[in-house]
């Protein structure tokens, strides 16, 4: 356990680095924790900037973490505002912006990811936006004035999710995708066509296999010289990881700040965690860098644990979710290894799960829509590598339940 | 202003201030009491914040209905008993000041 005098320094006020300080408060820690947050706002909850925020239906208060005097009252001292320039690893202690120091004891490194830049004539222009922070969120939001035309470019979850905002604020929608389906990095094909109906349905446009020329104060050129008319344009095709001060300090990189099963680099003093962390994950015996919430926190427990010798906690199995109109994507497990996948229509194809499975017949994932059981019934199996029959999951008559006894 | 207890499953006991109007789960998460995870942030989308309702307030703050999503993730959370809610689906009422709710032994 800590000195009093010890420290924990965290950089990066997302999720990640908000969870890190609370863990370590509740498992005990007594020195002083500090968390540096570059944007001037309080930890928030990201998730819903692209969807309740974006459409008006939440405040400030209940977009916050936590509640106004937490940080004070578990003794964490939030600063906000605050850039770090580099990290001098062999003082142990970082430099800011401003040229002031801040020595540490522990270093997390929790500095989240930033939308990919999309090297396009006119990608600086004004009505361009991308989504990652609550900032760029109010931006685009007061830019979704009635009458304008939307056109999104990438059909990923982000894309996806701003669509339906959208369309929810009775924007025209056209959604640009260069791959031949939506979502094709991070879906299957059945889920992928599910959401291209769902989104044509609700009056979205959706372009695929589209090339993209320039974006012009007016409109979205195409590849073909035909042009899309659009007084807002949202770019949204994935995120990269904020490594810099890692690479400069020397840190091992690699898609991400390279971790073991601890959330730990090799200097073992410096832990990474959340979406800049390449991680171990022991289900799919891979190193992965893994971008969502649910991650972030499990890395922010596991460096809490390390620095107060704590047993580590149970591995999760990863999940995610994602809500676009009134439909509920949850998805655990990866898709890697996948050799078969069983399709399960419960009701009808508004309701349905795909189990994907690997060689030797256990669930590696599970995407469900609108089907919260199977979604936690996947999760179980996933986790406990349970050998399920494929014909039951194919087949909505016989209950999870019986299925996972 | 309405308390809460949280025992967590060491039987360690936390009472909380938990505003009327606001979720038994933000009501945890304010105060940084551990053993709710609360990955979705009160979405119901992950039985990550499962609570049990002391005996003595399980009529009073009721069973989730048949069907709700609650009521579906439920059915497969981690360790579940007959008393067992998603506290993020319930909110404080001045009716439930004094309540006690126990934390399973993990949310995953």
């Amino acid at each position: 356990m800590a000195a009093p005098d010890d420290t924990v320094l965290i950089v990066g006020a997302g999720h990640a680095g908000d969870a890190a300080a609370a863990h370590l408060r509740q498992y005990g820690y007594q020195g002083r924790i500090i968390l540096l947050g570059e944007e001037i706002f309080a930890p928030y909850h990201r998730p819903p900037l692209s969807k309740a925020w974006l459409k008006g239906e939440t405040d400030a208060a209940a977009l916050a973490l936590r509640g106004a005097d937490f940080y004070q009252r578990q003794n964490i001292d939030l600063r906000l505002n605050t850039r770090v320039h580099t990290i001098d690893r062999a003082r142990r202690q970082i430099v800011l912006a401003d040229g002031q120091t801040v020595p540490y004891s522990h270093l997390i490194l929790a500095t989240g990811a930033r939308p990919r830049p999309l090297a396009m004539p006119g990608a600086g222009l004004a009505h361009v936006h991308m989504l990652r922070t609550r900032s760029d969120a109010d931006r685009l939001r007061a830019a979704l004035r009635p009458g304008t035309d939307l056109a999104i470019i990438g059909g990923g979850y982000i894309g996806l999710e701003i669509a339906a905002s959208a369309r929810a604020l009775d924007i025209a929608v056209t959604v640009i995708e260069r791959e031949s389906r939506l979502l094709a990095r991070v879906a299957s094909p059945p889920l992928a066509e599910y959401f291209q109906r769902l989104h044509t349905e609700h009056g979205v446009t959706i372009r695929l296999d589209t090339q993209i020329a320039a974006i012009t104060p007016g409109a979205v050129r195409l590849a073909n010289g035909a042009e899309i008319p659009a007084g807002c344009v949202v770019i949204g095709v994935g995120a990269v990881p904020n490594t810099a001060l890692a690479e400069a300090a020397g840190l091992d990189c690699a898609n991400g700040i390279t971790v073991d099963a601890t959330a730990r680099t090799a200097d073992p003093a410096i832990f990474a965690i959340g979406d800049c962390a390449s991680r171990p994950v022991p289900r799919y015996g891979r190193q992965l860098r893994l971008e969502s919430v649910p991650n972030a926190l499990e890395m922010a427990k596991q460096a809490a644990a390390a620095i107060t010798g704590r047993a580590p906690s149970k591995p999760e199995i990863p999940w995610f979710w994602s809500d676009q109109y009134a439909a509920r994507l949850q998805i655990a497990g990866l898709l890697v290894d996948v050799a078969t996948t069983a399709y399960r229509f419960v009701s009808n194809r508004e309701k349905f799960a795909a189990f994907h499975l690997g060689a030797d017949g256990a669930p590696l994932a599970v995407e469900a829509v609108n089907a919260a059981e199977e979604f936690m019934a996947g999760r179980l199996m996933i986790a406990r590598r349970t050998l399920p029959a494929r014909a039951a999951l194919a087949d909505p008559t016989i209950p999870m339940k019986t299925i996972l006894a | 202003m309405p308390k809460v207890t949280y025992i967590e499953h060491s039987d360690a006991a936390h009472v909380v201030d938990v505003p009327v109007g606001t979720s038994l789960m933000r009501g945890a998460v304010d105060n940084n009491v551990p053993g709710i995870d609360a990955d979705c942030g009160g979405e119901c989308a992950c039985a990550t914040c499962h609570v049990y309702i002391d005996p003595a307030w399980e009529a009073a703050i009721g069973k989730p209905d048949a069907d709700t999503m609650e009521a579906s993730m439920l059915s497969f959370a981690a360790v579940t008993q007959d008393n067992s809610r998603l506290s993020c689906q319930i909110a404080m009422r001045a009716d439930l000041d004094g309540l006690v709710v126990r934390l399973p032994d993990g949310q995953h």
